[in-house]
């Protein structure tokens, strides 16, 4: 049978390292995703998943057993990401950003596809780029995660209400920019 | 009923409407808030094509292995956890006790860190990896001391004094590779010393002893400020460094031969 998070934590928090491999392979996935889709980039996923993983081992002592792993994780994976998509603001001025699509594999669409997919895809991540921190992780939660706003706001440590107005705003914005794409789409 | 507003269209869209019928048949009846809830619809379906790289069944296995070796030992752990609470803060007390001495014995036995900027300025290349060794030093102990006070825990107010002596001769240290690094172009190194500094003042001029509430707020700033994962990210990319330039150096001396 297989044991659950809060029973696997239990033993990690004994300094079982093998129980915390479990949570790794259980959750690395799911972690990875939703660092991509905050910082838009494979390697600051990568790097975020790393980190959050090995913060949550050092904190483990602070997780309170009646919460969810899975959700105190993913607020561990978004304050990292956090601080990723702050630093990459510093560097920006720097170094162009990566477009987080050209290294994936190709579904040999035709030319017209890639120049329209392509501008499509740049002009959503303009538009996700756009949204505040706060906006950009309630709403990744939200839509991509699939959290009901109570859990978003907990997640992000705050009231519901806030995490509400945070996604108002983000599919507001979002809404707006993406407008002229959309009606093209149709 | 009144048209619905962008709000309840959002929460109608992710289910969360509290009145999900009646927001269905006013659907159904109003024009104006089917076109701006297609509008919404629409604009998130666009937002949903953004791909996303997947990773394969093998990748928590993957990432197992790139942390496995940097995982802080939780030394001693399986026994500390499992004592009465007040013989566990009488081990944590003998750990720290332990923890002061070998700080002490490694204060005695470094290098001092002006030594090490006043051979970086004399010869910038063989300097450049002295720098680099003993910034990736510094970097380790300023990390040890900011570790230990997130991870600090106290029914009551905690003395930080200890930590706080430490803070102060990482100070002095940290202006002195700061201006090194500024001196020699290294702009993240200086950035990111630039904000340990401030974080280890603030560390020096706090009170000896942390409330609890005064202790989560410096945990909560640590975190905030992310500043644990900027050393870390900075530490491993001067091992790199250094590890670069031992290998290069026997090339170039072999070749001199």
């Amino acid at each position: 049978m297989e044991l659950t998070d809060s029973a696997i934590v239990t033993k990690a928090r004994l300094g079982d390292a093998d129980a915390f491999r479990v949570l790794v392979e259980r959750h690395g996935r799911p972690l990875f995703r939703l660092a991509f889709r905050m910082t838009g980039n494979q390697q600051d996923a990568e790097d975020v998943v790393q980190e959050s993983f090995l913060r949550a081992w050092r904190q483990l002592g602070r997780f309170d057993d009646r919460a969810s792993f899975g959700t105190w994780l993913y607020r561990i994976a978004t304050n990292c990401s956090l601080d990723v998509m702050r630093s990459r603001k510093r560097r920006s001025a720097d170094a162009q950003v990566e477009d987080p699509v050209l290294s994936l594999p190709s579904g040999d669409p035709t030319p017209e596809r890639v120049a329209m997919s392509g501008e499509v895809r740049e002009r959503v991540a303009e538009a996700m780029d756009e949204l505040s921190a706060a906006e950009r992780t309630a709403f990744v939660l939200r839509h991509f995660e699939g959290m009901r706003i109570e859990e978003v706001g907990r997640a992000l440590g705050c009231q519901p209400g806030a995490a509400k107005h945070s996604v108002f705003r983000a599919v507001r914005k979002l809404r707006r920019a993406l407008e002229p794409v959309a009606s093209g789409a149709r | 009923m009144n048209h619905l507003s962008e709000e309840q269209l959002i929460l109608h869209y992710y289910d969360e409407e509290e009145d999900a019928l009646a927001a269905e048949r006013h659907l159904g009846e109003c024009e104006a808030c089917r076109a701006l809830y297609g509008s919404l619809q629409r604009a998130l379906n666009v937002v949903d094509s953004l791909p996303v790289p997947e990773p394969g069944a093998e990748y928590g296995e993957q990432v197992w292995r790139r942390i496995e070796h940097r995982l802080p030992a939780r030394r001693g752990a399986r026994w500390v956890w499992a004592l009465p609470a007040p013989w566990r803060w009488a081990a944590a007390g003998a750990a720290f006790a332990a923890l002061l001495v070998a700080a002490f014995l490694a204060g005695r036995f470094y290098p001092h860190p002006r030594q090490a900027a006043q051979l970086a300025a004399a010869d910038p290349q063989a300097g450049e990896r002295i720098l680099l060794v003993a910034v990736g030093d510094y970097l380790e102990r300023s990390q040890m001391v900011l570790i230990e006070l997130a991870n600090a825990r106290s029914p009551g107010s905690l003395d930080i004094s200890a930590e706080q002596e430490r803070a102060v001769d990482l100070v002095s240290e940290n202006r002195l590779y700061r201006q090194t690094a500024g001196h020699t172009g290294d702009a993240a190194v200086a950035s990111v010393l630039d904000e340990l500094e401030r974080v280890l003042l603030d560390i020096t001029h706090a009170p000896s002893r942390l409330s609890p509430g005064e202790l989560d707020k410096l945990r909560q700033r640590l975190e905030a400020e992310g500043i644990l994962f900027k050393i870390r990210v900075l530490g491993s990319n001067v091992r790199n460094q250094e590890e670069k330039g031992s290998e290069v150096a026997p090339r170039a001396a072999g070749q001199k031969l």
